[in-house]
């Protein structure tokens, strides 16, 4: 897009399926990672990455005709941006979930077993940003590299 | 998904031949995982030094393995990636598990 630039692009879509999300998702983190993606970054990365492809799978395309997952990666020196569209329902108010985490201190029969998605996607980036556009639903993920390296 | 298991005095080992436990392999685990212990001793290792990554969906199982074993027998995790870790210690489930960073170091220590 910008041709002078040391920003790589990365693309990927893939039928939105839990274990076509699975093989997309570690095919992502090896992409990101041959990138140049900084070592000490890649954990978070995948791991918010799996979460809100997750949720697509999951909630964006219950009850309708399951459809595509299309994610782009724009990696620059400083700072990752990740694009995740898709096709299912919009964010419920249209806006990411807050995320806030089940306690677990609690009796062991009722620590909880899910709600943690949007709490992981919320404490690994740097910022979230959700449209819904043209029947899409478009979230984008960024991530700012702290000058560590 | 592949687990397997053996017993070493009166802890259950159950290693993990997978490199990952994610929402795609959640509910087999939780399966397999309700399988190998249906009986046994009352210690149950989980061996994960061969696991890179998990997600939530996995955590749910991890948690769901073990509220699965009752309240007489305990479930310890073993041999945590980095990033595996982090997906405990983000959720604080990593207070309500023991985890150790090795098999062995799970096996030296006791019970309780």
């Amino acid at each position: 897009m910008k041709p002078i630039s040391t920003e790589s692009c990365l693309e990927l879509n893939f039928p939105a399926t839990e274990a076509e999300a699975s093989a997309g998702i570690a095919k992502l983190s090896t992409g990101l990672a041959r990138q140049g993606l900084p070592g000490n970054k890649a954990g978070d990365v995948r791991i918010a990455l799996a979460e809100a492809i997750n949720n697509v799978v999951e909630h964006a395309y219950a009850g309708v005709a399951p459809a595509r997952v299309q994610v782009t990666c724009r990696l620059d020196q400083d700072r990752l941006d990740i694009l995740i569209s898709d096709t299912g329902n919009p964010l419920p108010g249209y806006h990411p979930p807050a995320g806030v985490p089940a306690s677990v201190e609690t009796a062991p029969q009722d620590l909880p077993e899910g709600g943690f998605g949007w709490f992981l996607i919320h404490q690994l980036t740097s910022d979230i940003c959700y449209e819904r556009r043209n029947g899409c639903n478009r979230l984008s993920l960024r991530f700012d590299f702290e000058n560590t390296g | 998904m592949g687990l397997t298991s053996t017993t070493s005095g009166a802890t259950q080992i159950i290693t993990v031949e997978c490199d990952r436990i994610d929402a795609a392999m959640a509910i087999q685990f939780k399966e397999d995982m309700r399988r190998e212990t249906e009986s046994g001793p009352d210690r149950v290792v989980l061996d994960l030094a061969g696991v890179e990554f998990i997600d939530s969906s996995g955590l749910g199982a991890i948690v769901a393995s073990m509220k699965q074993l009752g309240s007489q027998r305990r479930l310890d995790l073993a041999g945590l990636q980095p990033v595996v870790e982090k997906v405990f210690r983000l959720t604080r489930m990593d207070t309500v598990f023991r985890l150790f960073s090795t098999l062995d170091e799970a096996l030296s220590a006791s019970m309780d």
